[in-house]
């Protein structure tokens, strides 16, 4: 238990440090001392305790509670300030519906209330706390590096970076109190505190863009935490003991009672995790720094929203509210990849991309067999690290080049060799065989052909699998297409963030290779755990799939063979000369660029059409849902 | 061995370089199912850096002078050119004018020179199969070049 | 079960065999064209050639990506032939392909480019129709294991003719023939020159060729998949479908590639989900 109270008190203690320090190098130097303590902390408790199963610690309830309360009155008290004073009707509307149910809560239901088990942690927990302990860490040394040449490039930006730090400090702690509660109310108070961190994080440059985005996120998020609380006070009203409070005595009570509020919380979690309809939130909120951008919304806070869904899988497995959820998923996946193909924001790629892969995370999880969970927990992992990968390569690239557009990026392969490759490592990581993606999305076809109505999410993820080769390679091919002399303008990337990008890159090779282990030690005990069986990579099919990954990695070497007297020409240009500019003369004896762009299909996969859509669909998906889970209760 | 495939499948690259369109007409003839090239594995690519053979018709004028020379460069080795016509061998009926260069060789080395106005498909086959035998002595002799010491000053070729 | 042994006879025979399709392919091609054609063994003498030319480049990564291609190829089609996943091959089968596109890409010219941007569009366009193959056999087999498909001996096609039909467009995307030929062929070069394979020249476009010849023979033998319950039926099954492609392509033209991707995706979503779908509600797929 130890460790857990390690991992979530020591951030706030490092957050609330941060807000005093205003020396970048102290600053910087204790960043990356609690980053270390926090990453090993993390890999101790997988030691520690993978060979257990589930443990629950009886953590007294109060005063626990009562400072949560009272935190999250203060939190609403200023939510409600700045609602107003920015006069945004829908926060104020939301952050008191939202509070009132809490004060509700709080006032008739909670006094007989007493949970035992308030924290616990088992192996999806530990390998929640090792995305957040190593990655989320991670993230938070680039950061360092990150703002310092943010503030120098945005100087109209004010310079909040103790805030900055404190706020992700906070987060971090936040995230480990949500994976390690086992009592529903503290999952949701620790679910606030990260809404609240992406809302002031999303708003940093306080660009009138940034606290519109800011509130549309901090609305969103709202509504989920609206049924979240309606989903704890039917829970309090069904059973005034308190012992439902508790997560894993609320799964294992089964269905016919557990599913009204799996439905509600899984509402929440669509809302975090960002998925249509709510999708735009995520989108807007890519104008906050990269490391936001990496932290929050690819790798750690939307996996928040994922994870309470899969953890009330086995709940919606086989229920038609399950069906929809997962049917809304999947909807995700296939529209958001979609819309990627006609985005030229490497950001905004990224953004849809995590939308998507969050979908089919969660079409996993609403169908919920034990071979679906088994892949979306893979899905999760492997996601959380090529993503984060990309999003800190792509904020290095803009940072250096000034742009964030994909177009902008040829031949980066010169001008950045070193990041060029981790980011092509990334991206291969997210769709090529044998890297993780791939291979669990190959796990998911095979696990949805046997599960209820699967076909339907076999030919989603046919279309929506494609789809992506089309939008990631195309990126590979302006990442190596070199169109003139360029200069190397890599070396004067800071050291943090080559230490960070290298481990990350790193962690995208040593997972797919080690994958079996991990699914061996922690994931399938976890399924069997709750399913009584498990799924797994036939040994065969894993043994050639590291065979390819071993052959992709001496490829590169072959070629050291063509060195000597190779014979270099031009590119065919139907026999225009051409400077080395690629520049030719054209009629009339002008001069002339040749300019080559991506297709981007904006008639086919156009931004708005194709929202719309989504939008439509998955607002009707969930009206349906809901009509379904109010017949339940009546 | 002294056999190379080079002149069983010689794909070539028509270029027209000012030329009054007769020769490239007949160049086009020749890879009709009348006459039927591709049955020697004579294919027309549209790309030097695919070609073996360049078949060339025309006086060059100066706007193409250069592009002549860029796609002779981008078409790897061995190659050979055939200038078809009188007017890719001297200049023809157009020699005396002023953007007029006179001929291929002025540009570019030729190898195999098929004259007439136009000329027939019977002579550029046999053009071609001409350019196919120095084909064939150009790799034999790529081959041994790889294999003897590097010339020295003062080498005659 | 993995077999070791027939994916070595593939490695080393499937050129052979690709490059002997593909000769028939010209002649077969010039008889209706009314023309004599090239000799049968041509492709042979073509990758010769192509060997004893210079090995001229843009960039040097660009062996790389042509070397990786190939070996990728070949390493897709030995898992087919060596009975494994057929998920799994699909995979790695485009994991090849874009080893070829990434070629295309790195040597910057606009031919190359915008070949390989309808290379990616082909690619996409004919995925989802392969996977559903794949499915289809699952369906059917209850196993993706292509050694499972072949030993099953049950007559695939008669429960899988409209996937039979959708693969018949794949089939006709990955041949490259018209009308589906935007990315690379004879015939569009006065569009795009060579499209994907412009700036490769000499050994590099006789590893390429190569390559296709692996693909060749594991593409049709999917075709075998559907008929393999008896072998002369599968044999005759082939050759008929590749004489079919033949007429196909001297008989249309070339399309856009909206066009492509459009009639590409309905068919496999019509043709192919219909038939899956059909198929998983009379196995009683639906609850289970």
């Amino acid at each position: 238990m130890n460790e857990l109270l390690f991992l979530i008190g020591f951030p706030v203690i490092i957050a609330i440090l941060m807000l005093f320090i205003c020396k970048e190098k102290l600053r910087n130097i204790i960043v990356i001392l609690s980053a270390i303590a926090i990453g090993v902390t993390s890999l101790w408790l997988l030691v520690t305790c993978f060979n257990k199963n589930t443990i629950l610690y009886p953590f007294p309830f109060e005063p626990a509670s009562n400072i949560m309360y009272i935190i999250e009155l203060l939190l609403a008290v200023f939510i409600l300030y700045l609602g107003i004073k920015y006069r945004k009707i829908i926060t104020v509307a939301l952050v008191l519906i939202q509070a009132g149910l809490l004060v509700f809560f709080e006032t008739y239901l909670a006094h007989g209330m007493h949970p035992v088990n308030n924290l616990f942690v088992d192996q999806f927990s530990i390998i929640m706390a090792l995305i957040i302990g190593i990655i989320g860490s991670l993230i938070v040394v680039y950061a360092t590096g990150y703002m310092e040449t943010y503030h120098t490039r945005h100087p109209e930006v004010k310079d909040r970076k103790n805030i900055f730090f404190f706020i992700l400090f906070v987060f971090l702690s936040a995230m480990f109190g949500l994976v390690f509660s086992n009592n529903l109310l503290w999952v949701f108070f620790f679910w606030e505190i990260t809404t609240i961190c992406s809302f002031i994080l999303i708003g940093y440059s306080q660009s009138p863009e940034a606290t519109n985005n800011a509130f549309l996120a901090l609305a969103m998020n709202l509504l989920g935490g609206v049924a979240f609380m309606i989903a704890i006070i039917y829970i309090g009203i069904i059973d005034p003991s308190g012992k439902l409070l508790e997560l894993n005595t609320l799964i294992m009570s089964g269905q016919a009672i557990a599913l009204v509020p799996a439905v509600l919380i899984c509402f929440a979690g669509i809302t975090k995790a960002a998925l249509m309809p709510f999708s735009s939130w995520l989108v807007g909120a890519m104008v906050a720094p990269t490391p936001v951008s990496a932290l929050l919304h690819s790798s750690t806070m939307v996996k928040a929203g994922v994870y309470i869904i899969v953890r009330f899988s086995p709940v919606l497995a086989g229920s038609l509210e399950g069906f929809l959820i997962a049917l809304l998923g999947g909807c995700t996946f296939l529209l958001a990849s979609s819309i990627a193909i006609s985005q030229s924001n490497a950001k905004k790629v990224l953004a849809y991309s995590t939308i998507a892969n969050l979908g089919l995370i969660v079409a996993c999880a609403g169908i919920g067999t034990y071979k679906l969970m088994w892949a979306a927990i893979l899905l999760i992992i492997f996601h959380s690290i090529a993503k984060s990968l990309l999003f800190l390569c792509v904020g290095t690239v803009e940072n250096r080049i000034g742009s964030r557009d994909i177009d902008d990026m040829s031949g980066l392969i010169v001008r950045m060799p070193k990041i060029a490759v981790m980011m092509f490592i990334g991206i291969a990581g997210m769709f090529l065989a044998p890297f993780g993606m791939l291979i669990t999305k190959w796990a998911a076809i095979e696990a949805f052909i046997v599960a209820p109505l699967g076909l339907l999410f076999v030919a989603i993820l046919a279309f929506g699998g494609s789809i992506t080769v089309f939008f990631w390679a195309k990126w590979m091919g302006k990442i190596i297409s070199v169109p003139q002399v360029m200069e190397r303008v890599e070396d004067t990337v800071k050291k943090e963030k080559w230490a960070v990008l290298y481990i990350l890159a790193g962690l995208t090779v040593v997972v797919c290779l080690i994958f079996p282990l991990i699914s061996s030690i922690l994931i399938e005990p976890f399924v069997f755990n709750i399913y009584g069986q498990t799924a797994q990579l036939a040994q065969a099919n894993v043994t050639i799939m590291a065979m390819m990954l071993f052959l992709l990695m001496i490829m590169p070497f072959s070629m050291l063979f063509y060195r000597k007297d190779q014979k270099f020409v031009g590119p065919y240009m139907s026999g225009m000369t051409t400077s080395p500019k690629m520049q030719f003369t054209g009629a009339m004896g002008t001069v002339r660029d040749t300019t080559m762009g991506n297709y981007y299909l904006k008639d086919y996969f156009g931004e708005e059409k194709l929202f719309m859509i989504g939008t439509a669909l998955c607002l009707g998906i969930i009206i349906f849902a809901a009509i379904l889970t109010a017949g339940v209760v009546l | 061995m002294a056999m190379t495939y080079l002149a069983k499948s010689p794909w070539i690259l028509h270029y027209d370089a000012s030329s009054c369109n007769g020769c490239d007409i007949e160049v086009l003839a020749a890879l009709t199912p009348f006459y039927d090239l591709e049955r020697f594995g004579i294919v027309n690519t549209g790309n030097p850096k695919h070609a073996d053979v360049f078949l060339i018709t025309g006086g060059i004028n100066s706007q193409n002078v250069e592009i002549v020379r860029n796609l002779y460069e981008q078409i790897p080795e061995p190659k050979v050119v055939v200038a078809i016509g009188i007017c890719a061998t001297s200049g023809g009926v157009f020699r005396e004018c002023y953007n007029v260069s006179g001929g291929i060789d002025t540009v570019i080395p030729v190898d195999v020179y098929v004259p007439g106005c136009a000329a027939r498909p019977e002579s550029i086959i046999d053009g071609v199969v001409t350019g196919l035998g120095i084909l064939e002595k150009k790799k034999l002799a790529m081959n041994t070049a790889g294999n003897t010491p590097a010339k020295k000053v003062g080498d005659t070729v | 079960m993995i077999s070791i042994i027939n994916a070595v006879i593939y490695i080393l025979l499937a050129p052979i065999v690709g490059g002997l399709v593909a000769g028939i392919d010209r002649k077969v091609t010039a008889r209706m064209q009314g023309r004599v054609g090239p000799p049968i063994l041509q492709p042979f003498y073509d990758v010769g050639k192509l060997f004893e030319k210079e090995n001229v480049v843009v960039t040097i990564s660009q062996n790389f990506w042509v070397i990786s291609y190939l070996v990728f190829m070949a390493v897709s089609g030995a898992l087919f032939f060596s009975g494994g996943d057929f998920l799994l091959v699909i995979f790695a089968f485009t994991l090849s392909h874009i080893f070829l596109v990434l070629g295309a890409y790195a040597s910057n010219s606009p031919y190359s480019h915008v070949g390989a941007e309808r290379e990616l569009i082909q690619i996409i366009a004919y995925e989802p129709m392969i996977i559903l193959t794949a499915v289809g056999m699952y369906l059917v087999t209850k196993s993706f294991n292509i050694s499972d498909i072949v030993a099953s001996g049950i007559p695939i096609i008669e429960f899988l003719p409209g996937v039979f039909i959708g693969y018949l467009m794949v089939l006709t995307l990955k041949l490259r023939k018209s009308p589906f030929d935007l990315s690379t062929s004879h015939h569009a070069h006065q569009e795009i020159v060579k499209g994907v394979t412009t700036d490769f020249s000499g050994p590099n476009l006789a590893k390429i060729e190569i390559a296709h010849w692996y693909e060749y023979v594991v593409i049709l033998g999917v075709v075998w998949l559907f008929f393999g319950f008896n072998p002369v039926i599968a044999v005759a099954a082939i050759i008929i479908t590749y004489f079919l492609e033949i007429l196909i392509d001297n008989t249309f033209a070339r399309a856009k590639w909206q066009f492509t991707l459009k009639s590409a995706w309905l068919i496999a979503g019509t043709l192919g989900l219909v038939n899956l779908a059909t198929l998983y509600y009379l196995r009683g797929g639906v609850w289970l």
